[in-house]
């Protein structure tokens, strides 16, 4: 019985690091549906956006290091701090601005290209952002914090202390990040199926020719989605860069989105949740149950096996479409 | 067609044809050292059926894609409702009411037959961003106004039973006839069709032949079309160029061109010394 109340412990955990996974992931399947693109680039888009946060928040001198070597000075801080809601929506503001300027430099210019000159072209944009960002903010690790509550939820611990004679710890950061990427989900969800630039949108991710024809401007539609995936991107900064502080290796989490969008399928919204939740819970679990016979840290890989138990028998993932070529 | 005039014409059948919606000058269309389309004039006029045939290879899909701003001439003038038309993108076309089918359709595979439809409305919907995004009075209003017009139309081709049905799943005959319904549903004034009937039996090219001469009658579009099959060109248009080799070899009613010496040499071949 305490096996199993621990159990049901761990695999709540699970469930809210699937939603941060499932976080990351969104943001790969919005560009993917809209422009057939896998956007390397889309962890490091997360790494930039906490970066950014950060750098408004505390007054920090874009490109301080450069100005200071160039012109000799010492500048580092303006000297003034910025209030969370508006450095967030600065930051918005500069995914949107990057986002235009991805459409105009990159994109633009490799329209009708085969998806894997694409793909490479994401990978570039990688390395290029994360290099922007260290010389814009500096390399050091940093701390972010917009005010989100974090630490255990006492009045969880109390009630199941009370129902089970055993307290849960579960931290309050995790259950706002399930809130506000519920929120986010059904908020895309019914922009896409909903409204006329969803279905834009949609249309694009279709065919270019047709949409086209139709009178949908490309340049028009790529810049929406991935000023909407610097969003996505933002709010997953924002998640995991509050719990493990803001630094190089947050954009590695996208890593962990590959084996989500392998199980839910590259171009379905849904997918992504359920394949973020099917991992975060599998891997606790797992850890949980077959961890201490194999020396544990199975967490490091049970996803991609997983994954690619998936690529062997469902190629498509749980929601992908079905590729179904005739001959 | 002998009472041709600036102001119009009155066709076999008695209909009344208006001046020129659309006319293109001396336009000359190179692909590298290639040329698709040399020095050919024409004009399409206000209400009329007009049709351009000639052999595979021809430059017709290549004219049409000129008129629909997916290429852009080296060379000519194109002019729509007595303007200059500059240098501009397909879907800017699209916003002036040039709507278009293609000869390997294009559709949304992945959407509804109704979803495709709707898209050929996107320029007629005129909410904003952030009122469509949260879904506000006008923005709904608009989405109901606009489903109304395109039930119309679903009703008019006949495919109501299919509606709900993703396009990926249909046959070839009403996959063509959906990509019609999405570009009837821009409510264009010039309507092009490329190939509209290609690949289809006997009687799909009925249906279809039947659709057009409906969708001319009922709403006066102005239809331009590609055809390879000469009986059915010359069953349903007002009037015909003919192109071959990327040129014009021939313009007129469908008598007029059946007679062209050039034009018979074209299809059927010529002994050159």
């Amino acid at each position: 019985m305490d096996q199993l109340i621990f159990a049901s412990e761990v695999m709540l955990n699970g469930l809210m690091t699937g939603v941060m996974y499932a976080l990351v992931a969104l943001g790969f399947v919005l560009i993917f549906k809209a422009s057939g693109v896998f956007n390397y680039a889309q962890g490091v888009l997360a790494l930039f956006a906490a970066l950014t946060l950060v750098g408004i928040q505390n007054g920090q001198v874009p490109f301080a290091h450069l100005i200071n070597a160039a012109f000799g000075t010492s500048l580092h801080h303006f000297g003034w701090t910025v209030p969370s809601i508006l450095a967030v929506a600065l930051t918005a503001l500069v995914m949107v601005g990057l986002a235009f300027l991805i459409e105009k430099l990159v994109l633009q210019h490799l329209v009708g290209q085969e998806p894997i000159i694409l793909f490479m072209a994401t990978i570039g944009l990688a390395y290029f952002l994360e290099g922007l960002g260290d010389v814009m903010w500096g390399a050091d690790i940093k701390t972010l914090d917009v005010g989100l509550p974090q630490g255990i939820s006492e009045s969880i611990e109390s009630v199941t202390d009370s129902w089970f004679g055993y307290g849960y710890f579960i931290d309050r950061l995790d259950i706002w990040a399930t809130v506000i990427a519920a929120l986010l989900v059904a908020a895309l969800v019914a922009f896409a199926q909903y409204t006329k630039q969803g279905r834009a949108m949609r249309a694009v991710a279709d065919d270019h020719q047709a949409a086209l024809s139709v009178g949908i401007s490309l340049r028009f539609i790529w810049v929406m989605v991935w000023s909407i995936a610097g969003f996505v991107a933002l709010v997953a900064g924002i998640m995991w860069g509050t719990k493990s502080g803001v630094q190089f290796s947050l954009s590695l989490i996208a890593l962990k989105a590959l084996p989500v969008l392998m199980l839910g399928g590259f171009t379905s919204i849904p997918g992504a949740i359920v394949g973020g939740l099917i991992i975060g819970v599998g891997e606790k679990l797992f850890e949980f149950a077959i961890g201490p016979m194999v020396g544990g840290a199975t967490e490091n890989w049970f996803a991609y096996v997983l994954a690619l138990l998936f690529l062997v028998f469902r190629p498509q993932g749980l929601f992908g479409e079905r590729i179904i070529e005739r001959v | 067609m002998n009472s041709m005039t600036s102001d119009g014409y009155i066709t076999a059948d008695g209909r009344q044809i208006g001046g020129k919606l659309m006319e293109l000058k001396n336009i000359t269309l190179r692909f590298g050292g290639v040329v698709a389309i040399k020095d050919i004039s024409f004009d399409i006029r206000q209400g009329e059926i007009r049709a351009i045939i000639g052999p595979n290879g021809a430059g017709k899909s290549s004219m049409l894609n000129v008129v629909s701003g997916f290429y852009h001439p080296q060379e000519g003038e194109v002019w729509f409702k007595g303007q200059r038309r500059q240098p501009m993108k397909p879907h800017q076309v699209a916003g002036l009411g040039v709507a278009r089918t293609f000869q390997n359709i294009a559709l949304f595979d992945g959407m509804s037959v109704l979803d495709n439809i709707m898209t050929g409305r996107l320029k007629k919907m005129k909410a904003g961003f952030l009122s469509q995004a949260i879904w506000w009075g006008k923005a709904e209003r608009e989405e109901n106004e606009n489903r109304a017009a395109v039930e119309r139309i679903i009703d008019f081709l006949e495919i109501q039973n299919i509606r709900k049905t993703p396009v990926g799943r249909l046959p070839y005959g009403l996959k063509k006839r959906v990509e019609l319904a999405r570009a009837l549903a821009a409510e264009p004034q010039l309507l092009l069709l490329d190939e509209p009937m290609a690949g289809m039996n006997v009687e799909e090219k009925e249906d279809m032949s039947r659709f057009i001469l409906d969708v001319n009658d009922e709403f006066g579009t102005t239809i331009c079309l590609i055809e390879h099959d000469m009986g059915v060109v010359m069953d349903l248009s007002d009037r015909v160029v003919v192109m071959d080799y990327g040129r014009k070899i021939g313009d007129g009613t469908p008598d007029e061109v059946r007679n062209n010496q050039q034009v018979i040499d074209a299809y059927l071949g010529v002994a050159h010394e």
